[in-house]
């Protein structure tokens, strides 16, 4: 410390403008000659120890860059630059490291996943056209076209019976939740919404098996409205608080003109605040379906599996896309006993491959995330471009 | 836009004698199903808990600590469990936070402000990758890229209980649950955080700097008390979504049902999550209800869970 602070009472002292200098900021290039500096002695040394490897290289040229870097501003410009730069050093690392799982996770879903999506037989499309009927063993074929409409169907019920009620749900907090029991009600309803929020999807998942074991003489029924129901009590919370936020955006004055000109408080709220918000409110609907399409867990307590198309949201198992990849995973590398598989029944011969299961969970991985991605997607595009210019 | 729609809906409306009658049904209308949907609310809640509740009925009947007869014990059957559960959920912060926190920082206050927006962007994009493309990703590629650094883990470090037992390719073990674990509970303490670091107020960051006050000790100085409350908010909201994730602990971990506290080792824990989704689908009668009575654990943990969040949210948080 004492070597650090400039001390006014000394500037007559010989050695304090060297001190003064000591204390000022170095440009930023030196950091790259520092960073180039740890580099190279991480290279070298994993090098010698015969460990070497880009990741290894970078994770430990970073660490070795914290520690030049450190003892250079250190020597250059002080302890307490020194601890700024090494700060600062610090948190871009967090970002670097948050930033390793999302490139490696999207670089294997669309190497293995689009690989495997393009390599389909007869045709590209043909992955997303044909279902897992009559493929066994290492069979190289197969598709998802039972787990796609299953997904699509199952979120489609979801999202019919959330949006009503999530939205009305906003609605009543917004407009009606504003003196007497109905205030005390509104505050009830946000702190439920919360709890609803926190929800384990597992448990929601166990909810809509309960609800319907408990109904139903058959305990091992399982059927995709049992599927959207688990699913929609995930997605409530979401769109309530999603549609909130964007009610609570529309000016006052809007309703009060509105209200002014004699026009009912249902047609104000219809005409006026929705229409208003419908940008906002279509965005956050989007985002809650994007949410709940990839949920696993309570489908994979409610709707079971199947390897054939099931249009029936009430009778018998469905296959959905997540479900689908973690079968898929479980079932592990495929026996190989020869070049290819006959299927016994219908007798049609496919190409055998070991890694055939674990190809199709990429390339089902693929796909999923391509739904997600395209919902994000659109949400971005509505509340970019339809969002009303209030401040105009 | 919509002073439009005002004006377009003012000329029917004062000309029209028969719409007080409409008018009067469709307020009623609304109103009704406004209240409605917020009573669903309540309705649905409480029917997860009474369900959950009546349905694990049977097995807290059939136990050993009921009933005195039964050979299987609820305690000692949803207790690994429990232990599994928090233990991995426990890592997963200790890895999470300080990461959380240096990203929420370097959005918040490193990044140049045009990148920031790109940046935040890019940590929602985590968010968003589905759990169960964690789970294939986390036990495909993730599982033998630890290897090595388990291995060093156990041989420098066997001496801490944590690091010590004996690992065995594949590593299918606590760690590596934990790790992806973290990894999706990351953009949830980093939204948070970043929300409330950028609320600190400007005046006294900007006092802090004109005191000559390095960018570091800004933040140490203003920023971190300022946002203490929040990060510690996050970091509850992120360990009750650590505690309900299935998909990650499932795909990753080989179970097992010990309170061993050998995170390295593999087959020796399971999360309740997990548990329920791989035995759900064999189970029925008491196995199952054994089941559900686990899930109603899990809920009551997490509930308790976000509810101090909030707590610490609504007394401490500058939005209050």
């Amino acid at each position: 410390m004492s070597t650090t602070a400039p001390a006014p009472s000394r500037p007559t002292s010989s050695s304090a403008p060297r001190r003064l200098a000591e204390e000022r900021r170095l440009p930023w290039y030196h950091l790259v000659f520092t960073g180039l500096a740890g580099l190279l002695v991480a290279v070298a040394a994993l090098a010698i120890f015969d460990a070497l490897s880009v990741t290894s290289a970078i994770l430990l040229g970073f660490v070795l860059h914290l520690l030049f870097g450190w003892g250079y501003s250190l020597l250059r410009e002080g302890p307490r630059w020194a601890t700024d730069r090494l700060m600062t050093l610090l948190v871009i690392g967090a970002f670097a490291i948050s930033m390793f799982p999302l490139v490696s996770l999207l670089w294997s879903v669309i190497a293995r996943g689009l690989t495997r999506v393009l390599a389909a037989k007869p045709n590209i499309l043909s992955f997303w056209t044909t279902d897992m009927s009559g493929i066994i063993g290492g069979a190289d074929a197969g598709g998802v076209t039972h787990a796609i409409i299953g997904t699509l169907l199952i979120t489609l019920w979801a999202s019919l019976i959330s949006i009503p009620v999530g939205l009305f749900t906003a609605i009543f907090l917004v407009e009606y939740a504003d003196q007497g029991w109905k205030r005390t009600l509104g505050k009830g309803v946000t702190f439920l919404v919360d709890v609803m929020t926190g929800i384990p999807s597992i448990v929601a998942g166990l909810f809509g098996l309960a609800l319907f074991i408990s109904f139903m003489p058959d305990q091992s029924v399982r059927m995709g409205i049992m599927g959207a129901v688990a699913l929609s009590l995930l997605m409530i919370p979401t769109v309530v608080r999603n549609s909130e936020e964007m009610l609570r955006l529309v000016p006052m004055d809007l309703r009060e003109a509105s209200y002014a000109l004699g026009v009912p408080k249902w047609l104000t709220i219809v005409k006026v605040v929705l229409r208003t918000a419908i940008a906002g409110l279509t965005t956050g609907i989007t985002l809650a379906i994007a949410r709940v399409i990839g949920e696993t867990a309570p489908l994979l307590l409610t709707v079971g599996m199947v390897t054939s198309l099931n249009w029936n949201m009430f009778d018998g198992r469905m296959a959905t896309l997540p479900t689908f990849i973690n079968q898929q995973y479980r079932n592990g590398n495929a026996n190989c006993m020869a070049d290819s598989v006959t299927n016994p029944i219908n007798h049609e011969v496919y190409a055998c491959s070991i890694t055939t299961n674990i190809d199709r969970a990429w390339a089902a991985a693929f796909t999923l995330i391509v739904i997600v991605m395209v919902l994000n997607l659109i949400a971005r595009l509505i509340s970019h471009y339809f969002s009303p210019k209030l401040s105009r | 836009m919509s002073t439009a729609d005002v004006e377009a809906e003012r000329s029917p409306s004062p000309s029209t004698s028969m719409s007080s009658d409409r008018r009067r049904y469709g307020d009623t209308v609304f109103s009704v199903l406004s209240v409605g949907s917020g009573l669903l609310i309540f309705l649905t809640l409480a029917a997860v808990a009474i369900f959950l509740t009546t349905e694990s009925m049977p097995a807290v009947i059939a136990s050993q600590e009921f009933s005195g007869t039964a050979d299987f014990s609820l305690v000692d059957y949803a207790l690994p469990l429990v232990f599994g559960t928090v233990l991995a959920a426990a890592i997963a912060l200790v890895i999470a936070i300080p990461i959380s926190v240096g990203i929420a920082l370097f959005i918040s206050h490193f990044a140049p402000r045009r990148m920031a927006a790109g940046l935040g962007y890019m940590i929602d994009l985590l968010a968003a990758v589905p759990s169960v493309v964690y789970g294939l990703w986390g036990g495909v590629w993730l599982v033998p890229k630890l290897e090595p650094l388990y291995v060093f883990l156990n041989t420098y470090l066997g001496w801490i209980p944590l690091f010590a037992g004996e690992p065995t390719a594949p590593m299918r073990n606590l760690a590596s649950a934990s790790v992806v674990l973290a990894v999706m509970v990351l953009p949830i303490i980093t939204a948070v955080s970043r929300e409330v670091f950028l609320q600190t107020p400007r005046l006294q960051e900007e006092a802090a700097l004109a005191l000559g006050a390095t960018r570091w000790e800004t933040i140490r100085t203003v920023v971190l008390p300022f946002g203490r409350g929040g990060v510690v908010a996050a970091s509850m909201l992120g360990l009750g979504r650590a505690l309900g994730e299935t998909m990650a602990v499932l795909m990753i971990l080989a179970p097992g049902a010990t309170f061993s506290l050998h995170i390295l080792e593999v087959g020796r824990h399971n999360s309740i999550a997990a548990n329920i989704a791989s035995k759900s689908a064999e189970a029925s009668g008491v196995d199952m209800s054994l089941l559900i009575f686990t899930g109603l654990v899990l809920f009551v943990l997490t509930f308790v869970i976000n509810a101090i969040a909030r707590w610490i949210v609504a007394r401490s948080g500058p939005r209050s």
